[in-house]
C-alpha cells in the first residue's frame, strides 16, 4: 500500500523542529542512535517541584520521521511525570505522527520515546 | 536486447512498479519459478540415495544443475562446484575450512569496498577466540585493506608493499555500492607471485558480466543464485580442486561421509565431503533454470545493455543538483549502480518518497559499512539495474528523485 508519510505538518516539524537544542544543566538526559542509518538524539528533561517535566530539548540529527516525532513529543512532555513516560507506548508515538508509518520506519518513530524513556531510567 | 520484460511475471501483478534493486535480489523470470514447480510436482525425490526411478531423476536434474554450474563459470570440473545457500556461506566455508590452514601472522588482504560477508567472517580468524577446536589463526591472522580512492577504484599503488606476509587476497569483483570492477586478473597474479591464494566474491559480477574462473586464475569464487534471477538460498562456491583437496570439511553429517564408525568417519569424494545433509535440490534446479536464461539472452548482451544504462543514468544524474553518485564516472569500467545522496535529504526519506512513486531503491549502509565512513557517510539511496531496466526506469527514477527535492523546499 502506498501511503503518504510526508504531510504538510510533518514536513513542518522537521523543518522548524520545537524544542531544539541543549539543556545543558539538566538532570536527565539520554542519547541514543540507530547506527543503521545514522540517526541520533539527545534529549534533555527538567522536573518541577510536582515532578512534572517542566523543561525539555532536544538535539540530533535524522530522516523526517526521527525529528519530527522528537519534535513532536518534546511538545507533548511538558507536564508529564515520570510514570506518564513510563506507560507511554511505541502505539502512542506513532499516534502522535497522525500518519501511516510503513515498517521499515518505526524504527524511526519510536527513537525519540526511546531516548526519552532511557533519560529518566538511566538516572 | 530482446524484449525480456514480458518473461517476469512480477512485473505484472505489479503494474507500474519500477523496480532498481537488483544489486539486493533479482526479480524470477517464468522459466525459473516453472522449474522449481515442475521439479516438485514431476519429479521430486532426495538425491544420491534411493535405488529407484524418481530419486535418479531428481539427483540427474540436481547434478545437471552443477554441470550447469561449471560450464557457466568454465570450471574445470564438476568436483570444483559446491552447492550452498548463497555467497555469504559461501565464504563462511572457506573461512572455516581453508581458515584452518592459517597461521599467527598470516595476512589476509581485503578491500575497503567489501561487503560485511567478505569482512566479518574473516574477522573471526584474527579475534582470539574461547572455543575449543578454533581454528589455529584465531587470534592471530592479521586483516589489512588495499584502499579505495575518492572515485571509487582500489589503489593499488603500493600493492606489492600490501602483500608482503599475505596468505589469501579476498575482494570483490564489482563493488555492491559503488559499482566498481575491480581487475582480479591483476590480483590473482600479484597473489600467486607471493604464494597467497585469491578468494572473488562475485555475488555483483557473475550475475552481470562473464566470468571465467580459469581465465581470472581465481583460486575461490563465491556467488548467490537469487541476485542471478534464482531462486533464494542456493549459491555457489568453486574452489580449485587442488586446493579443495587439502580442505577439511564444513559441515559434517549425512551425504559428505564414505562410512561412519562409532567413533570415526571417512569422507566422501568432491564435491560431496562439502555438502552435508540434504541439499536444496530445488534451489539448485532453479538455479540451473536461470543460469540457461541469463546464457539464451547471453551475458555478453546483458553487461552491453547495462553499460548503455550506466551511461545514459550517469549523464541524467549529472545535470541534477544536489545530488551526488557515488564511484567512477562511465569511462571506468562500472556497472549500473547508483549509489547516491541528496543535498539535505535523509536517505531514508529519499526511499520512502520515491516508493510512494512505485520506485523501489534501497537506503541503508547496504552493508558496506566500511565503505561509506570512508566516504564520510552513514548511508545512501542505491537505484541498481538488471537486464529488465530500461532508459525509462531511469527516467522515472530522475523525475522521482526531483519530486524528493520538491518536498523539501
Amino acid at each position: 500500500m502506498i501511503t503518504n508519510m510526508y504531510q504538510e505538518n510533518i514536513l513542518d516539524h522537521y523543518k522548524h523542529p520545537r524544542n531544539f537544542g541543549d539543556l545543558p544543566n539538566a538532570k536527565f538526559h539520554a542519547h541514543a542512535a540507530n547506527p543503521l542509518c545514522g540517526d541520533e538524539l539527545d534529549f534533555f528533561l527538567e522536573f518541577n517541584t510536582d515532578d512534572k517535566i517542566s523543561n525539555v530539548k532536544f538535539n540530533g540529527r535524522g530522516c523526517t520521521i526521527t525529528i519530527a516525532s522528537a519534535s513532536m513529543l518534546s511538545e507533548k512532555l511538558r507536564g508529564m511525570s515520570r510514570s506518564d513516560i513510563e506507560i507511554f507506548s511505541n502505539e502512542d508515538a506513532i499516534k502522535l505522527l497522525g500518519v501511516p508509518i510503513t515498517p521499515a520506519r518505526l524504527k524511526c518513530a519510536t527513537l525519540a520515546l526511546e531516548t526519552v524513556q532511557q533519560a529518566i531510567g538511566h538516572h | 536486447m530482446k524484449n525480456i520484460f514480458p518473461d517476469f511475471p512480477i512485473f505484472k501483478t505489479n503494474p507500474g512498479l519500477i523496480y532498481l534493486d537488483s544489486a539486493a535480489s533479482a526479480q524470477k523470470p517464468q522459466a525459473v519459478i516453472d522449474a522449481e514447480k515442475n521439479f516438485y510436482e514431476t519429479s521430486y525425490a532426495n538425491v544420491h540415495r534411493g535405488i529407484y526411478a524418481l530419486s535418479e531423476k531428481a539427483t540427474e536434474l540436481y547434478e545437471g544443475s552443477r554441470e550447469t554450474v561449471r560450464k557457466f563459470i568454465n570450471a574445470k570440473s564438476t568436483k570444483e562446484i559446491i552447492f550452498v545457500r548463497g555467497a555469504t556461506e559461501g565464504i563462511n566455508l572457506i573461512a572455516h575450512s581453508f581458515g584452518q590452514q592459517l597461521r599467527k601472522d598470516d595476512v589476509i588482504l581485503l578491500s575497503e569496498m567489501e561487503h560485511h560477508a567478505n569482512i566479518v567472517p574473516w574477522q573471526a580468524l584474527a579475534t582470539p577466540s574461547p572455543l575449543r577446536g578454533a581454528p589455529p589463526a584465531a587470534g592471530g591472522a592479521v586483516l589489512r585493506w588495499i584502499p579505495v580512492t575518492e572515485s571509487g577504484d582500489l589503489d593499488l599503488t603500493n600493492i606489492d608493499e600490501l602483500l608482503k606476509g599475505v596468505k589469501l587476497v579476498a575482494v570483490t569483483q564489482m563493488s555492491n555500492v559503488l559499482g566498481t570492477v575491480n581487475d582480479v586478473q591483476f590480483l590473482a597474479d600479484k597473489a600467486h607471485a607471493v604464494g597467497a591464494k585469491i578468494l572473488v566474491d562475485g555475488a555483483q559480477s557473475v550475475p552481470h558480466m562473464p566470468v571465467d574462473v580459469q581465465k581470472l586464475n581465481c583460486d575461490f569464487l563465491v556467488f548467490s543464485g537469487h541476485k542471478m534471477l534464482g531462486p533464494t538460498g542456493i549459491g555457489v562456491v568453486y574452489i580449485k580442486q587442488e586446493i579443495l583437496e587439502t580442505m577439511e570439511p564444513y559441515q559434517r553429517g549425512g551425504n559428505m561421509i564414505l562410512e561412519v564408525k562409532k567413533n570415526s568417519a571417512t569422507w566422501n569424494g568432491l564435491p560431496y565431503k562439502f555438502e552435508a545433509g540434504t541439499p536444496n535440490i530445488a534451489g539448485a534446479i532453479g538455479l540451473g533454470a536461470a543460469i540457461d536464461y541469463l546464457q539464451d539472452v547471453g551475458m555478453e548482451k546483458i553487461w552491453e545493455h547495462e553499460q548503455d544504462l550506466v551511461k545514459y543514468g550517469l549523464a541524467q544524474f549529472s545535470v541534477l543538483k544536489g545530488v551526488r553518485v557515488l564511484g567512477a564516472d562511465a569511462t571506468s569500467a562500472r556497472s549500473a549502480i547508483f549509489a547516491f545522496d541528496i543535498d539535505g535529504v535523509h536517505p531514508h526519506d529519499i526511499g520512502s518518497i520515491l516508493d510512494q512513486q512505485n520506485i523501489a531503491v534501497r537506503a541503508g549502509h547496504h552493508c558496506a559499512q566500511p565503505l561509506h565512513e570512508k566516504f564520510g557517510l552513514v548511508a545512501t539511496a542505491r537505484a541498481s539495474c538488471y537486464l529488465y531496466n530500461t532508459k525509462e526506469d531511469i527516467d522515472v527514477l530522475v523525475a522521482g528523485i526531483k519530486k524528493v527535492q520538491e518536498t523539501f523546499t
